[in-house]
């Protein structure tokens, strides 16, 4: 593997240096339909599952199919969906918010053909490379973060419990059948790159024991001002500890009595890691949402505190979550939301629907906020 | 394959696509190289990168160590450095760092561009990205520390693009679909979100600001992008005057003939669709009504939640004198709990040169700079400072449409100036009235 340079010379970083030229502009990248219309668009509609089409004042429509995507993706397979594009798109395509992936085909005679190509590719494995849904009163692709796969401070994996949980879900991702559309995040740990907080179900990974000390190298491989800093609930202060072979250092003291978990501090401080087998795992959490329609958005809440690990397939995370799917699509009203539904019926109601256990953990006992939560009210359903 | 993954195996059965068998086709395609590609990374880095997350899935926890300090020469951000902490075991990936790539505005692609950064990143990296990461750049996963400005030079020279936002800085900003194919858009927001991606490219490659700060563009209250959750300034498409209501398609939904929500219902039998029951009924301020054939709205009562336009999509359009709200303070829960954004702006127009929104964007940057602590999220400042502070930082008039309900209290932090005579006073003055 012999080195190829770009161009750039290591000696002379400045030299032809080109920066701050931002993104590509995305008026580039508009087919030629949409570059038409836009700003101009009357109405949209589901024709089917992960089909719409979206009709302009002048006439024009424009047909899309959603499909489904891991949101970890190769190069090869980035190939796949440009030769895809190129068949039947004109060579544009885009991808949604939720990790999809939308071609669009100007005319309702190249529909069928584009579906029907995209049905047929699997992987050798078996899995679809596209399947075709995620519109409407149904689940669409999880948001999610790295997990295992690339990140250092994850309490689960991320790609893995989501494989899990869409192939679990696969039949709502493709059918429209559900009150509302319902939205699944997943974060690896509650830094949440993926923003679970306002998702109807939200998956998210979490830690249960406190940092371990790295004492003989901590002052070495961190600041401790900053561990201490890191901490929200102020459980770390300097300390000097004393290591077996009579060496005095410095380091941190944890009162784990005040940990609850945040890693704040590895962040920070590498030796003061906190993964472990047993500690980790998931926090299930429901009834968020972003969208202003009804009713204001609002955060999930936490309805399981804690699921262990159990890769490859996380069993009872997928079936308490499809438990949930199955309460929720059987007791909500046609447009509600999970959230919706769940203040509607009473959230003692939804525990009992949704045949989960309601523990000491899920009181909010974290500063001002939690008194917001407890029930300032005569009013309860037995 | 190089290792045994019996447990990540059985993730590729199953409908949903499976990464893992994207991540052996392409360890397979890169031992083959059928193209002659003179690769600059190690051959098997997808094979070492299944070992080692295999590992994982045996251990119950990361392989992978805090990221170095690497990057590009002139930039704080756009690289994140990665180690595995098995570099003997697993040397392909001993270096395995990720790259942000500022994506295009409304992630619309060509062909052409796809395929150029995929025969970049397969010669330089290990062919593995994300499309897309959470905040919304292409994510090139895993390359080593002497790729990293080949890559830049490459992705600037021969790709007209750049790199994304990490670190204490402006990330790169994400919008929806917008006017580009949705008639619910009240503001271009691939415009805005590129023309602000430009404008602030210091901000979003130099650090220097005391934590992370997300732009986020919704066409319409809907949120698509969500950016009220978890952008610390989000941007909300809304309109002033009136839904425009085409009667005759209102009597087509109450008809049949027209399908309520696009369709979106389709999976079940609802019944017949029932205008009083599933529009007017669940309108949150109760502002429509039927007047014979007729659908009433009362505009000014409209909080524009989007429910009735949603269902009728042929028969109601957003209005005509639209603009946008900005809220801020968005974020996830790390440290002190999750915040929603806070209505700060309720009604800006967006046309360019977008002065007025640059005005309100740098007038908070300049508060938050002045005063936000080290990792201190504009949300954070905003609840230890108070709204108060905010708005006199910002020169934006108070309004009640800021609040959901005025103060519990009455301990009002009254300034020197509100009250009359000031506060220095003379106690002996005062003494001669009230004995001690």
């Amino acid at each position: 593997m012999a080195f190829i340079s770009s161009g750039y010379n290591p000696d002379k970083p400045m030299e032809n240096r080109i920066t701050d030229i931002g993104p590509r502009n995305y008026e580039e990248f508009y087919p030629p339909i949409v570059k038409a219309n836009k700003g101009k668009w009357l109405y949209h509609e589901i024709l089917e599952p992960g089909v719409l089409v979206h009709v302009a004042e002048s006439g024009d429509e424009c047909y899309t199919v959603r499909v489904g995507g891991a949101r970890l993706m190769s190069v090869t397979h980035i190939r796949e969906i440009c030769e895809i594009a190129d068949k039947h798109c004109g060579g544009y395509l885009r991808f949604t918010t939720r990790n999809n992936i939308e071609f669009m085909v100007d005319d309702k005679s190249k529909l069928e053909p584009l579906k029907k190509d995209l049905e047929s590719r699997k992987f050798d494995g078996g899995s679809f490379k596209f399947p075709v849904g995620g519109t409407g009163a149904g689940v669409t692709n999880i948001v999610h973060t790295q997990g295992w796969i690339h990140c250092h401070t994850p309490a689960t994996d991320a790609s893995g419990p989501v494989k899990a949980t869409m192939d679990v879900l696969f039949d709502d991702f493709q059918n429209m059948r559900l009150p509302a559309q319902l939205r699944v995040s997943l974060a690896c740990c509650l830094n949440m790159c993926g923003a679970v907080h306002c998702s109807d179900i939200a998956i998210l990974g979490y830690h249960r024991k406190p940092p371990m000390l790295d004492h003989e190298y901590l002052d070495k491989m961190c600041e401790i001002p900053l561990a201490v800093a890191a901490c929200p609930t102020a459980a770390i202060r300097p300390t000097k500890v004393e290591l077996p072979d009579g060496k005095k250092v410095n380091s941190v003291a944890v009162k784990n009595e005040r940990c609850m978990f945040c890693g704040n501090c590895y962040t920070m401080c590498p030796a003061m890691p906190l993964a472990d087998k047993e500690g980790d795992g998931i926090v299930l959490m429901v009834g968020g949402k972003v969208s202003n329609r009804i009713s204001p958005p609002k955060f999930s809440k936490v309805v399981v505190a804690f699921i262990p690990n159990e890769p490859p397939r996380w069993p009872k995370t997928t079936d308490t979550i499809k438990k949930i799917v199955e309460a929720y699509s059987k007791g909500a009203n046609k447009y509600e939301r999970v959230g919706d539904w769940a203040e509607r019926i009473s959230w003692e109601r939804f525990f009992e629907v949704c045949d989960l256990e309601f523990t000491h953990h899920l009181i909010d006992d974290f500063r001002d906020p939690a008194y917001y939560t407890w029930r300032q009210t005569s009013q309860f359903k037995f | 394959m190089k290792h045994e993954t019996p447990m990540l195996d059985q993730l590729e059965t199953g409908p949903w696509p499976s990464f893992v068998s994207d991540i052996k086709q392409e360890a397979a395609a890169r031992a083959k190289n059928e193209n002659n590609i003179e690769y600059q990374i190690p051959v098997d880095v997808c094979d070492d990168l299944l070992g080692i997350l295999e590992l994982s899935f045996k251990h119950g926890r990361t392989h992978w160590k805090h990221g170095g300090i690497v990057g590009v020469f002139g930039y704080g951000g756009g690289v994140i450095g990665r180690y595995c902490d098995q570099p003997e075991q697993f040397s392909g990936v001993a270096h395995f760092h990720t790259m942000r790539v500022s994506q295009p505005a409304g992630k619309f692609y060509s062909t052409d561009y796809l395929n150029k950064i995929c025969d970049l990143w397969d010669r330089r990296g290990s062919g593995i990205t994300n499309m897309h990461g959470s905040t919304g750049d292409i994510i090139f996963l895993g390359t080593t520390t002497k790729q990293l400005e080949e890559v830049f030079f490459e992705l600037t020279h021969n790709l007209n693009q750049d790199l994304g936002g990490s670190g204490s800085n402006l990330r790169t900003p994400a919008d929806c679909i917008g006017q580009a194919r949705c008639e619910y858009a009240c503001f271009d927001t691939q415009h805005l979100c590129h023309t602000l991606t430009n404008e602030y490219q210091d901000e979003l490659h130099r650090p220097a600001f005391p934590y992370k700060f997300k732009f986020k563009f919704d066409g319409c209250p809907n949120c698509c992008v969500a950016s009220i959750a978890r952008a610390d300034m989000s941007f909300i498409g809304t309109w002033k005057d009136d839904i425009r209501i085409d009667q005759e398609a209102v009597q087509a939904y109450i008809g049949g003939e027209l399908k309520p929500n696009g369709n979106a219902h389709a999976g079940r039998d609802w019944g017949a669709f029932d205008i009083q029951k599933e529009v007017i009924g669940l309108c949150p301020t109760q502002c429509m009504w039927m007047d014979g054939k007729e659908l009433k709205i009362d505009n000014r009562e409209c909080t524009r939640c989007m429910h009735c336009i949603n269902v009728m999509p042929r028969a109601l359009r957003i209005g005509q004198e639209t603009g946008l709200s900005i809220l801020v303070g968005a974020k996830a829960p790390i440290l002190d709990g999750a915040q929603m954004g806070s209505m700060l702006v309720p009604f800006i127009k967006a046309e360019e040169p977008y002065d007025e929104i640059k005005e309100v964007i740098e007038s908070i940057w300049d508060w938050w700079m002045e005063e936000g602590k080290n990792r201190e999220r504009l949300g954070e400042l905003m609840k230890r400072q108070g709204f108060q502070k905010m708005l006199e930082m910002t020169g934006q008039k108070p309004d009640p449409r800021m609040v959901q309900e005025p103060r519990h209290n009455p301990y009002i932090f009254w300034k020197e100036e509100e009250v009359e005579g000031g506060f220095e006073r003379d106690i002996n003055e005062f003494r001669k009235h009230h004995q001690r």
